[in-house]
């Protein structure tokens, strides 16, 4: 079986991710890449843990000043719904039923693009209201380098799964197509769990002092 | 395929290049590229030993002399040992394991490019406005007061050729898991291969913090960050941590191959199996595991604390364990065996007591309380150069003439080889041995001259000439290339006649898709033990068919050029207004490419099993 | 290249017990959901509600956060499932060198 056959339901893999040697290659790949991700994260973060509030005068916002629950809380949520949105998709994917999966794709998409809306506003209000930016302080260069690597990762993501989605509008799923959705998904995940711990260590944290 | 392989032209040829996948070839260019980068690199150091050669020289200025000192020590790690190293790894390595490819054909070309484009940027800087002058560790509160453009040069330089030994990691990750050849297990595997595989997950973790460190610098130098500046809150010492994060396990990045390539090379002359097989595996993964335990041995007069310092003394001590266990595998795979002294064997038996005593002053460095004696003099200079001169770049010309004839079908001279060997071992412990006790004496590290009756002109004058004798070397060996070349005289499988693992089974070049049929392993050394029962080839463990092989593509190319471009303009957006917009044009190619590999499908081709019998017809007749 | 067969060699008996087992999964994954949301409930309650000593809420959120990524991986990401042992070694060893260096840089960065 090649990885271009047109396939059926009935020929459809248990495991469409990792049914060709291609395909295998690259769920291997991606994962040994998110394990390098997670150590580039580790080290912005790391960062940001030493820089935290280090700022040069007196006069600036330190992060207790700064942050907002409800935003942080919205923001969450979207990105947490998001990801349950795109295990759908997947479920939908390993079940063969094309449309489905392209729908869930379509809502993960929009609550991706809800979220970087939110945090493009975040950021706006922080420059404008607190004049914290990313030349302001030592804290302000960690803060936008920590959650902009975070919000960048969320924009490619977007730019990946839409050009997935387009792309196989009109042919729907093969073996051939079906790692890149699945590794797109894979990517999302990563993204919603780099999220939980900015939540909870650079918002929350940050919040209690 | 060779016969109309020589009628193509020099455009074909070249288009070829630019365009292959093909790991063998991809091997090519790194060794190519890597060459270059070393003889330019060794150019440095010339430069080096000459201004030091006499007291109060003036052959060149101090600040030129900053600009060639950080520039050899880049060069050498990042740009000469580590591509050239790949290159092997590419040459070789799937060979060993008996697969046709690399797992991401594309990725690999890609890597390649990156790096390339990284080194050539990097370069420019001595046409642009002067080289980097902070180090090759650019310590950040130098580098932040650097003026011109050189430290932004190294950062994006070193930015995108990281991206590429990134790329590279992964794929020989995926590829030794997933492409082993049947019945090759993970104890089967060739000790060069085990080493690739370690090296190359620590590639992928190690190269994370250095984007992240460079970003930092980057982002504090063109985009007004404030990282690494006291003033605004920040803190230099951050630098020093990411830098040493990545710039230790990089050190056995570049170790590990070599000593595989000497595990291969000792027990392939000594025409024994490697003594103590599973522990020399132990050994490298524990060597890897304990490489991101001790970076801090290289901060301990920064001032981090007695605990701190103690934790990371004794962890770098452990370090010795791991590596004594290699060296006594070493020592007992040549006792007893029936040597033979072959240009590879003799780098091979010369690495064992030279790279000793790089780890014996390694031990010496790690006790934390005499550090503060030795740190930055040259006694550190002369123990770094012990482990990657007495190290990796033996091993380099070791690999060199041992895997010439598989990678190019021709044999190397052994007779100017073995003059190249002894000019470059002699030359290495004279120009290294002696800096020692120049370092002792109270010699300080990166220093531009020396003032005279202080008792360090003859250390001085000794280790220059060491250096000429070094050079003089490998222009011996670039000869010997030469004339190889030029006299192209064809050898067979198994040219040195005791090959072990599966490369010496299959033509010297192989065909481009490797084996026709996937070897079947018996065990360790799998051509050896079908060699002891008097075959001439390995047992197929497929019938003959159709053989899948990637498409050419010239999007890595694109996808690099993307972001040369780019770091131009990230570099000029300050000074000139169409900065900014050769930044976004330069990043457009970059995404324009990678969406173009995306919605491009690309299936490869397949070779026919009628095509593959017609050319073993053709081959016989 | 060679053995790009296909895992589902009897596919009419395949189909209906894949089907029970995707949405077996599925019921997983929204369960998993539904823990996420509440402990990231209970994070935020903590720190927004509760009168709580600093030592105990920062700890106490680190762990949801935990317990919240591993729910993550093993159910959303399928680490649970077969075939996930080279990625499950390099993700750990990636948390491991990650963990090393924030530590690192939280009690040896004073300056």
């Amino acid at each position: 079986m090649h990885a271009e056959e047109k396939m059926t339901n009935e020929t459809w893999p248990a495991s469409p991710e990792k049914a060709t040697l291609e395909a295998k290659n690259k769920f291997l790949g991606f994962w040994f890449f998110l394990g390098g991700e997670t150590v580039l994260f580790a080290s912005l973060f790391a960062t940001y843990l030493a820089l935290k509030d280090k700022v040069p005068t007196a006069d600036h916002a330190l992060s207790k000043d700064l942050f907002e629950m409800p935003l942080v809380f919205l923001m969450t949520m979207l990105l947490l719904t998001s990801s349950l949105t795109s295990v759908y998709a997947m479920h939908h994917m390993k079940n063969f039923e094309f449309k489905k999966m392209q729908l869930w794709l379509g809502i993960t998409v929009l609550l991706g693009l809800a979220f970087l809306g939110f945090e493009i506003y975040e950021f706006n209000h922080y420059v404008h209201e607190y004049h914290h930016s990313f030349t302001s302080s030592a804290f302000g260069s960690a803060f936008y380098t920590l959650v902009g690597f975070h919000g960048g990762h969320v924009a490619f993501g977007l730019l990946w799964i839409i050009v997935l989605m387009i792309r196989n509008s009109k042919r729907g799923l093969s073996l051939y197509n079906a790692p890149k959705f699945y590794l797109a998904s894979l990517y999302w995940h990563f993204i919603d769990v780099v999220w939980v711990f900015i939540f909870t260590v650079v918002y929350l944290m940050g919040m209690v002092g | 395929m060779s016969t109309y392989a020589q009628k193509k032209g020099v455009g074909a040829v070249l288009w070829d290049y630019l365009t292959t996948v093909d790991h063998k070839k991809i091997a090519i260019l790194y060794l190519i590229a890597g060459g270059f980068f070393f003889v330019l690199g060794g150019l440095e150091a010339m430069v080096i030993r000459i201004q030091l050669a006499i007291p109060d020289n003036n052959f060149v200025s101090a600040g030129f002399y900053n600009e060639v000192l950080t520039m050899h020590g880049t060069t050498m790690i990042f740009l000469a040992a580590m591509p050239i190293l790949l290159g092997f790894m590419n040459a070789v390595m799937p060979l060993q394991i008996g697969a046709r490819d690399v797992a991401f054909p594309f990725l690999n070309a890609l890597g390649f490019w990156l790096f390339l484009f990284g080194g050539l940027f990097l370069n420019l800087s001595w046409f642009l406005g002067g080289a980097p002058d902070a180090g090759w560790t650019s310590y950040a509160s130098l580098s932040l007061a650097s003026e011109g453009h050189g430290i932004d040069f190294y950062a994006l330089g070193l930015q995108i050729s990281g991206f590429g030994t990134l790329i590279g990691g992964i794929n020989f990750l995926v590829t030794i898991i997933n492409m082993r050849a049947p019945g090759m297990t993970y104890m089967r595997m060739p000790l060069f291969t085990w080493t690739t595989f370690v090296a190359s997950a620590l590639i992928l973790f190690a190269f994370p913090p250095l984007t992240v460190g460079i970003f930092f610098l980057t982002f504090d130098r063109l985009f007004g960050a404030n990282f690494f500046d006291p003033t605004m809150g920040g803190n230099t010492v951050i630098w020093e941590h990411l830098f040493w994060i990545f710039g230790h396990p990089e050190v056995y990045i570049l170790i590990l191959p070599a000593f595989g390539i000497f595990s291969e090379i000792i027990s392939t002359f000594s025409r024994k199996r490697l003594f103590g097989y599973s522990s020399m595996v132990f050994a490298t993964v524990l060597i890897g595991f304990l490489g991101f335990m001790v970076w801090a041995h290289h901060m301990f007069t920064t001032g981090l604390g007695p605990i701190a310092n103690s934790i990371f003394a004794v962890a770098t001590m452990a370090i010795a364990v791991p590596t004594g266990i290699k060296i006594f595998n070493w020592l007992f795979t040549m006792w007893g065996g029936s040597i033979r002294f072959t240009t590879p064997m003799l780098y091979a038996v010369s690495f064992v007591p030279s790279f000793l005593l790089g780890g014996v002053t390694g031990v010496m460095l790690a006790v934390a309380a005499a550090d503060y004696q030795y740190h930055d003099t040259y006694f550190v200079v002369a123990h770094f150069h012990y482990v990657i001169v007495g190290g990796v770049v033996l091993a380099i010309l070791a690999a060199t003439h041992f895997y010439w004839p598989k990678m190019f079908g021709t044999m190397l001279n052994e007779f100017l080889g073995k003059i190249t060997f002894w000019l470059f071992l002699i030359g290495f412990h004279l120009t290294f041995f002696i800096q020692h006790f120049l370092g002792l004496m109270g010699m300080p590290r990166r220093i531009f001259t020396f003032l005279p009756n202080q008792g360090l002109e003859v250390g001085n004058v000794v280790s220059t000439v060491g250096a000429f004798f070094m050079a003089i070397a490998v222009i011996i060996l670039l000869i010997n290339i030469v004339i190889t070349s030029v006299k192209n005289v064809k050898v067979g499988n198994d040219p040195w006649g005791d090959g072990r693992s599966l490369e010496w089974a299959i033509a010297s070049p192989p065909p481009f898709y490797n084996f026709k049929q996937l070897p079947l392993v018996r065990g360790l050394d799998p051509y050896w033990i079908e060699k002891m029962e008097g075959k001439k080839e390995m047992t197929p463990a497929e019938p003959l068919g159709d053989i899948h092989m990637p498409n050419n593509s010239f999007i890595p190319f694109m996808i690099s050029l993307g972001l040369f471009i780019a770091a131009f303009g990230a570099m000029y957006r300050l000074d000139y207004s169409w900065g900014l917009p050769v930044l976004i044009l330069g990043l457009l190619v970059t995404l324009l490419s990678m969406f173009t590999r995306s919605i491009k499908d690309d299936h490869g081709f397949h070779i026919h099993k009628e095509d593959l019998i017609d050319e073993d017809k053709g081959r016989k007749a | 290249m060679a053995n790009q067969q296909s895992t589902s060699e009897n596919p009419r008996v395949d189909l209906d017990y894949r089907r029970k087992k995707n949405a077996e999964d599925m019921r997983y994954q929204v369960i998993t959901f539904s823990l996420m949301i509440f402990l990231t409930l209970i994070a935020f309650a903590a720190v927004g509600f509760g009168d709580l000593s600093n030592w105990f809420v920062v700890p106490f959120i680190l762990l949801l956060a935990v317990v919240q990524v591993i729910f993550q991986l093993y159910y959303f990401m399928h680490m649970s499932h077969k075939g996930h042992e080279a990625p499950q070694l390099f993700l750990y060893s990636g948390v491991l060198v990650g963990f090393i260096t924030v530590l690192a840089f939280m009690t040896i960065i004073w300056w």
